[in-house]
């Protein structure tokens, strides 16, 4: 019980004052059943869509155990792949993560629990049709948007419910804001808005040139205004409460937050560099870019001066460990994201693998790792029962952490090369042929972050074996006893 | 204002993303309020019309089976064809995004890294003022080749016999066969089949330079071909390459 994760840490901050223990304020504040439903529904779509881009980097190496069979076309699993991660994981670990974190930081529950759970049956309806609409040749042509066109306003509607169940509670908590709830009332703004602008303005609009800076605005507001905010925002609230001492510096969050949201939507177009899209345009994209990476350097800097006195943390204390490392991600491909909007880098590395590389350090090295840091540090809680293995717990980091390490070292160098290979007119093969060893190792790099989800999930499962067993008193959390 | 709610749900959440949706969203959409969408019938041209009634001679029992038979009459004949063509494009581009050949082939020249060498002409935006391009196929990542310039490039039967086994043409290719476009056979595309095919061949089919097959070196033969297009007409790339001596 003394490497237990993190539960030392369980009185959080803002119950420092509360004349209630803990886990009755859970009982009233969280619907810890619903946290876990979401968690499980992620955890399955992370399982889909791996499973998806391992079929897609299979068939890059002239593997494919499926040819010629329509409904499991490499093409059609790879828009299953970067959706179901967008949609299905990211989306439901975010609400399952939020649904703990809100009411414990307003005090006040979610607006209307009957409606927390028919957006939960709702959202997976339309995660589930997504990929089923893509898997039957229904996508929409825009990238990250390829959900079908009849489920968009059906997939709004989930978003703007989400939005009601989580605003109201938010606006009438009393007293100042904490920084999480800045980043979670902005993002519940921005992500309708952002998803009906994507969706709607390209397909029945606008077309051509617009629709290209249209599209670029998408693709990235879906990761700036919806992805990260929520991402920081939990940061925010999980790594004060694990580590027991306040964020380093409050002038520094604010800079974060307002930089972020003045800059982070002015760069979408820094997708479509070079493109017909007006040069002034191009040119605005990349400044802004590079102004977010000033504003993520501040972010990062109050992050790691938080840990300062606390790095043994680091290795003792796991869910610390997947968040931070995801920090060390995050600095690394926020200072490449700099470098790369330039137009010297533009011209070089877009259309290869380094972007690849790039979008699974963001998405995987980030994200997922915060929020696969989330579950481990409150999949004990939500069970009342701690990890069946701590070493299995261990494998999973340390699989998905180096596994997504060679994925994207290895992505971001072919794409240099594929630059190249282009830019000096050589044969179009040079550059296919030349990939292949690339390619290999990131097929292996894919499978060690696949085996790092197998284990995880073999271990939650003998967790909740184990959860569902009586327990002898010792073994069992105290948040979990009433 | 900084940290109240009424800042950030006002200024933060819907202000700023105002700004950004003004400033890149709505200021192209201005500049090209001008260039009227064409539909799928006003961009068959002559090219991609002789390349559509190609496929009615390579594969005439597909091509039946899929449209019917044309009407004797020459006028009603064209009428039919046009049509039938347009349909196509409509298909081709549905199936072009179903297949997701979108995520691993791009559709823009950019003027950078050789690829006028490579690919033909630069960009530019009438090129995409179309409904086929809602949303535009600019594509953001390169496995295989760009294909704006692709049209006429390689005969119907290549993309054919390439759709259905990509390894027979190109050994090494990591390209996904898709024997779904076809009748059990390269020579017996489907509707998806004729469909794709004749969107591939679209591409670039309304640029002077089509077709325009890869260069690695400026050779004297292209430069006697170009002389028949007038000045004005020609790419950037046509008229530096004749300024240097």
């Amino acid at each position: 019980m003394t490497l237990s994760l993190g539960r030392a840490a369980d009185s959080s901050l803002e119950e420092a004052g509360a004349p209630q223990p803990a886990h009755l304020v859970d009982a009233q504040l969280v619907e810890t059943r619903l946290v876990a439903f979401y968690f499980l529904a992620a955890l399955a779509y992370l399982f889909i869509s791996m499973l998806g881009g391992f079929l897609m980097a299979l068939q890059l190496v002239h593997i494919n155990p499926l040819r010629g069979i329509e409904l499991l076309s490499p093409g059609r699993w790879r828009m299953v792949h970067t959706n179901a991660i967008a949609y299905g994981f990211l989306a439901n670990a975010f609400l399952g993560a939020l649904h703990w974190a809100i009411p414990r930081l307003t005090l006040k529950p979610v607006f209307n629990r009957t409606l927390s759970y028919l957006i939960f049956v709702a959202w997976q309806i339309v995660v589930v049709s997504t990929a089923v609409g893509i898997v039957l040749g229904q996508a929409q042509g825009l990238e990250w948007g390829e959900t079908p066109v009849w489920i968009d306003p059906v997939a709004l509607l989930g978003l703007v419910l989400v939005t009601i169940n989580f605003t109201i509670p938010m606006t009438q908590a009393r007293g100042p804001l904490y920084v999480s709830l800045w980043y979670f009332m902005a993002a519940f703004v921005w992500t309708p808005l952002t998803y009906a602008m994507g969706n709607f303005v390209p397909e029945y609009w606008v077309n051509g040139t617009s629709a290209g800076a249209i599209g670029g605005l998408f693709i990235h507001d879906l990761v700036g205004l919806f992805v990260t905010p929520l991402g920081w925002g939990l940061m925010y609230y999980f790594v004060p409460i694990l580590l027991r001492k306040p964020v380093w510096s409050h002038g520094l969050s604010l800079v974060g937050f307002w930089g972020l949201a003045f800059f982070y939507p002015l760069t979408g177009i820094h997708h479509f560099l070079y493109t017909p899209i007006p040069m002034f345009l191009q040119y605005g994209a990349v400044i802004s870019t590079i102004a977010v990476e000033m504003v993520v350097t501040t972010v990062i800097v109050n992050f790691f001066g938080t840990l300062r006195g606390s790095g043994r943390e680091i290795v003792t204390n796991l869910p610390i460990r997947w968040f931070y490392t995801g920090m060390v991600f995050y600095a690394i491909t926020c200072f490449q994201c700099a470098l790369q909007t330039t137009m010297t880098f533009q011209a070089l590395i877009h259309f290869s693998d380094w972007v690849v590389g790039h979008a699974h350090l963001v998405m995987f090295g980030v994200f997922s790792m915060w929020l696969l840091g989330i579950m481990t540090y409150l999949f004990p809680r939500l069970l009342g029962r701690d990890w069946y293995s701590r070493t299995l717990c261990e494998w999973h980091y340390w699989l998905s952490a180096v596994g997504l390490a060679v994925m994207a070292g290895d992505l971001i160098l072919v794409g240099v090369f594929q630059g190249f290979w282009w830019g000096s007119l050589q044969m179009w093969d040079v550059s296919v042929d030349g990939s292949q060893p690339f390619w290999i190792v990131r097929v292996i790099a894919g499978v060690a972050m696949f085996a790092g989800l197998l284990v995880f999930l073999y271990n939650l499962y003998m967790t909740w074996r184990l959860s569902t067993a009586p327990a002898p008193e010792t073994a069992r959390l105290p948040a979990a006893t009433a | 204002m900084f940290e109240s709610k009424s800042g950030i749900l006002g200024i933060a959440g819907l202000a700023f993303f105002g700004i950004a949706f003004l400033s890149n969203a709505v200021i192209p959409m201005l500049m090209y309020r001008n260039l009227p969408e064409q539909k799928a019938e006003q961009l068959i041209n002559a090219n991609v019309r002789y390349q559509f009634e190609d496929l009615a001679r390579r594969f005439p029992a597909a091509f039946e089976k899929t449209y019917g038979s044309p009407p004797a009459e020459t006028k009603e004949r064209e009428a039919w064809l046009n049509q039938k063509c347009a349909d196509a494009l409509r298909l081709g581009r549905k199936v072009y995004i179903a297949e997701a050949c979108w995520h691993c082939h791009s559709q823009f020249v950019r003027p950078v890294s050789n690829e006028e060498r490579r690919w033909g002409a630069v960009s530019a935006s009438p090129e995409y003022a179309n409904e086929l391009q809602r949303p535009v196929m600019f594509g953001t990542r390169r496995v295989g080749p760009d294909l704006c310039r692709e049209g006429g490039r390689r005969s119907s039967d290549w993309h054919a016999v390439h759709f259905f086994r990509p390894a027979d043409l190109s050994a090494k290719s990591p390209m996904p066969e898709y024997p779904w476009f076809f009748d059990g056979a390269a020579d017996k595309p489907n509707a998806r089949g004729l469909a794709i095919i004749t969107y591939i061949q679209w591409l670039g089919s309304w640029h002077e330079t089509y077709p325009l097959y890869e260069q690695y070196e400026a050779s004297p033969l292209q430069d006697m071909q170009v002389d028949a297009v007038p000045a004005a007409q020609q790419s950037p790339a046509t008229q530096a390459r004749k300024a240097t001596p």
